[in-house]
């Protein structure tokens, strides 16, 4: 076999795959969006932006996504020079920490659920501390805020795993020499992590930031399972519009829409957490 | 030196960083806990109120579970979609993993950003469109179809872990046994298999459980043939508790294997794919 | 029989050059090193002929059989790297008898092979373990015991000792070199350790910048190098050169010293090595800048005319920097070169 086709025969088969399965379809959705009954048209977008419930799931979405994927950059943070400096028991904490890693959000919705519900943990443990006296409905309009923060915590809980584990494994490829180096020259931890950790850190708080901003604008069972049709998000809209509505002219403009948010955010973090030439390790 | 006046403060990090730990092993054991808790009670105490905290062992919610009409075939079609979806995404992934792990070649920046793109993607939404394709080509509502959709999520991964995992071969190795009378092929199979297969095995339930945990297309394409995920999604409004919980912890306990079966690979894996 | 020969060989990766017009022969059962600095080409001449990279031009023949079309497993070759590539994944025994195994040798035969070379690398008791459980060094003598296993007609070598500790590479210095002369095998060996050179080598071809400036035996290349470079590059400390300007009919002025030398008429550089200079009372006038005792000599750091000069002198010479010192060279080991084009003149 000819050394210089080989790398092309051995990605071939993927290419063609994702040009298939991803490129083609990508084109299907962004034509589907763009044309109704008689050639292009914008009417699809006009449809689902003036759509009532749209600015609301919008809102709900971002406002979701700015709780959330800060507490989880923290807490994954916290996390990572916690397990960074451990020595004994490091797996089993890594083990432990990493596990919701693997569980779907539809699971982690259960899980949330079985605490928020009315005849749930957290109503058995109020009662029992004696702060209520009947089971109270926390997933209900009467209570938009305990929905959120049950939504929340469910997406923190979750998906806070993916970004512990790729920054975990960023931190790893720092050399130690450098926070040997700036002890030597008067940094204490916190200093030590702000100006080495932080700064070395870069490519991988983009890697983190971008995936995890990503997948927090297509939250959508974690929401379903918690909210139902209380909390709308910009998922559950585009599934609705796929089945309840029947209009698959409009799911693919939502489908558009969260695309380009997610663009754009994308974009974003890049831009602020862009490494300077040359000064990667 | 004899008096360190920063011992207190030192003892005092220590602690706070001790119950630091535990608190946030509680934080996520404990939902899980619950779960189970939950699970294996009977439905009549899951939908009583005050709750146990400790199990009583009972089945009765899980028996529930697989005596509902279509849980069963809903949980072997969420296996055989997984499955597929593992190796497909090997078959496919493996040989672009080495790929670009062994070679440069024109075109290869090019290929990585198209594999990195698809990371970009709310991929899930890809549904929409391969549904009407699907329903031209015979391929709604099937496992295969599923399968396919599921590997598109999957094969980027699996590209860049493999690449992780081959970079990690010295090429040496395989220079070697070319030297000693290998082919390229029995070199690979010979040398690289053996030290490459527990990595591949990691990426690929890293495979399985991608399929296994997806919701949005596993609902959209499939209307008979529903998976596990599909299947409680759709039945969220109508189902009672018990199921939900019984179902969320079937759901779990691949993903608790999973985890432990990949621990090793996990951090190597993101290492380098994170470049 | 296994002579080998490179037929105007050149490698280009990309726009870089990395081996431009090479041409050498290499006599079966000689020990040929290829020396250098790093980036200067050997280790891609080498991997060129065991067929590990792919010539741009030219043409390679072992044994009187064109092999550079060839794949490695078809040219006779076996080969030790420089990570020793010993596969983690098989014991030593297994290591060892891969490339038998390759050729289907039957068992017996093959488990008697293994046995005799694992004797002869004096690592007979290591043949159950992975490794992972072994040392550098024995890993080391598991690749070499590896490649002999084959019964190869060239042996190539890609700086084999370079990992290990120094006195670790002494030792197995000095075995290779029994070993490899016992198997009467063509041997290729890279490295840029000029020590290493000198003590293994029937041949040195001293490589730069993807040429071979001299291909010769070890004491030629220290005694009569080729270009500047190769004076620069062998013998440590390396040779001094000075200007010399020409005095006619065969005299030279160097630094205020007159030596007879090459009938030219224009500047040439006078070399010789610091080993070749004597304390005298008509030589070289120098100043004493640094002293570095090195044990049985003393390492001698001057100022000759603005040049600087070392000599390696005995150490029961008391100097201190400032000291003014007379340095004369022997006058049968002075050499000289053409600064233009570098090259020795005679």
């Amino acid at each position: 076999m000819n050394a210089r086709l080989l790398p092309y025969i051995l990605i071939l088969p993927v290419t063609l795959f994702l040009c298939l399965f991803f490129l083609y379809p990508f084109v299907l959705v962004a034509a589907q969006a763009f044309t109704t009954g008689d050639g292009f048209s914008l009417e699809n977008f006009r449809e689902v932006v003036g759509y009532w419930k749209f600015p609301i799931s919008l809102k709900n979405t971002l406002l979701l996504a700015a709780a959330v994927v800060p507490v989880q950059l923290a807490l994954a943070l916290l996390m990572a020079t916690m397990v960074n400096r451990m020595r004994r028991g490091r797996d089993l904490v890594l083990y432990i920490w990493t596990i919701p890693l693997g569980i779907s959000d539809l699971a982690a919705g259960m899980i949330w659920l079985a605490i928020f519900e009315q005849s749930g943990f957290l109503n058995t443990i109020l009662g029992a501390v004696g702060a209520i006296d009947r089971p109270v409905n926390f997933l209900s309009y009467q209570h938009m805020g305990v929905v959120f923060l049950a939504i929340a915590l469910a997406e923190i809980w979750r998906a806070t795993a993916i970004m512990l584990v790729i920054l975990v494994a960023g931190i790893g490829l720092i050399p130690k020499e450098y926070y040997e180096a700036a002890e030597v020259f008067g940094a204490g931890p916190w200093q030590r992590f702000r100006r080495i950790t932080l700064p070395l850190l870069r490519p991988s708080l983009q890697t983190a930031l971008v995936l995890r901003v990503i997948l927090a604008f297509e939250v959508f069972a974690v929401v379903a399972a918690l909210g139902g049709t209380l909390f709308p998000v910009l998922m559950s809209e585009t599934y609705a519009y796929q089945f309840d509505l029947l209009d698959s002219g409009a799911a693919a403009a939502m489908a558009l829409i969260i695309l380009a948010i997610s663009i754009a955010s994308t974009l974003v973090i890049l831009r602020v957490l862009r490494v300077p030439k040359g000064a990667s390790i | 030196m004899t008096v360190t006046p920063s011992t207190d403060t030192r003892r005092a990090g220590r602690i706070l960083y001790g119950a630091g730990v535990v608190l946030l092993c509680a934080w996520v054991l404990g939902p899980i806990y619950l779960l189970v808790v939950n699970t294996l009670s009977s439905p009549e105490t899951v939908n009583t109120f005050p709750k146990p905290l400790i199990p009583e062992f009972d089945t009765g919610s899980l028996r529930f579970f697989l005596e509902f009409a279509g849980m069963l075939s809903a949980l072997k079609n969420s296996v055989l979609v997984a499955g597929l979806t593992m190796i497909l995404s090997i078959l496919i992934g493996a040989p672009a993993g080495y790929a670009l792990s062994r070679f440069d070649f024109r075109g290869k920046q090019a290929f990585r950003m198209l594999i990195l793109l698809t990371r970009a993607f709310p991929l899930p939404l890809l549904a929409l469109p391969l549904a009407v394709m699907f329903i031209r080509t015979g391929l709604d509502d099937t496992i295969l179809g599923l399968a396919l959709v599921h590997t598109t999520l999957a094969v980027p991964f699996s590209v860049l872990i493999t690449y992780s995992l081959f970079s990690g071969i010295p090429l040496e190795l395989e220079e070697a046994a070319w030297t000693l009378g290998c082919t390229r092929v029995s070199a690979f199979v010979r040398v690289v298999l053996p030290l490459i297969l527990p990595g591949i095995t990691a990426s690929a339930i890293f495979a399985f459980v991608i399929s296994w945990n997806e919701v949005f297309a596993a609902a959209v394409l499939t209307i008979e043939n529903r998976t596990l995920t599909a299947f409680l999604l759709q039945n969220l409004d109508t189902s009672p508790l018990h199921l939900k919980f019984a179902g969320g912890f079937i759901l779990v306990v691949p993903a608790l294997i999973f985890i432990f079966a990949v621990r090793k690979y996990l951090f190597a894996m993101w290492g380098i794919a994170n470049r | 029989m296994a002579e080998i020969q490179i037929r105007n060989v050149a490698k280009q990766f990309g726009s870089y050059t990395a081996l431009r017009d090479i041409n050498l022969t290499i006599a079966d059962q000689e020990f040929m090193v290829l020396l250098g600095a790093s980036g200067c080409g050997k280790t891609t001449l080498l991997r060129i002929i065991a067929g590990l990279e792919t010539a741009t031009t030219g043409e390679v023949w072992i044994g009187g059989r064109r092999v550079d079309h060839l794949p490695p497993r078809d040219r006779g070759i076996a080969m030790v790297f420089q990570n020793y590539a010993v596969f983690p994944h098989l014991t030593v025994f297994e290591n060892i008898g891969f490339g038998l195994r390759m050729r289907r040798m039957a068992e017996t035969e093959l488990r008697q092979r293994v046995e005799r070379v694992a004797e002869l690398m004096h690592i007979e008791q290591l043949l159950k373990r992975y490794s992972g459980e072994l040392s550098g060094g024995q890993r080391q003598r598991v690749a070499v015991a590896r490649a002999l296993a084959m019964e190869p007609d060239v042996i190539l070598m890609d700086e084999p000792l370079s990992n290990l500790d120094a006195l670790l590479r002494l030792e197995m210095r000095t075995e290779l070199k029994g070993v490899l002369a016992e198997s009467r095998t063509t041997a290729i060996y890279v490295t840029h350790d000029q020590v290493e050179a000198m003590s293994l080598a029937d041949r040195i071809s001293v490589m730069h910048q993807g040429r071979i400036v001299q291909a010769a035996s070890p004491i030629e290349v220290y005694r009569n190098p080729a270009t500047e470079f190769v004076g620069g590059f062998i013998g440590n400390p390396p040779m001094n050169f000075l200007p010399a300007r020409p005095l006619g009919e065969g005299r030279w002025q160097v630094a205020g010293l007159v030596v007879d030398g090459p009938r030219l008429d224009k500047p040439l550089h006078f070399a010789i090595r610091p080993e070749d200079l004597r304390p005298a009372e008509n030589g070289l006038q120098a100043r004493v800048r640094v002293v570095e005792p090195l044990g049985a000599h003393v390492l001698v750091t001057c100022d000759v005319d603005g040049a600087m000069l070392r000599a390696v002198l005995d150490s029961d010479i008391s100097l201190n920097p400032g000291d003014r010192l007379t340095l004369a060279p022997q006058p049968d080991r002075i050499r000289w070169f053409d600064p233009e084009t570098t090259r020795a003149v005679h």
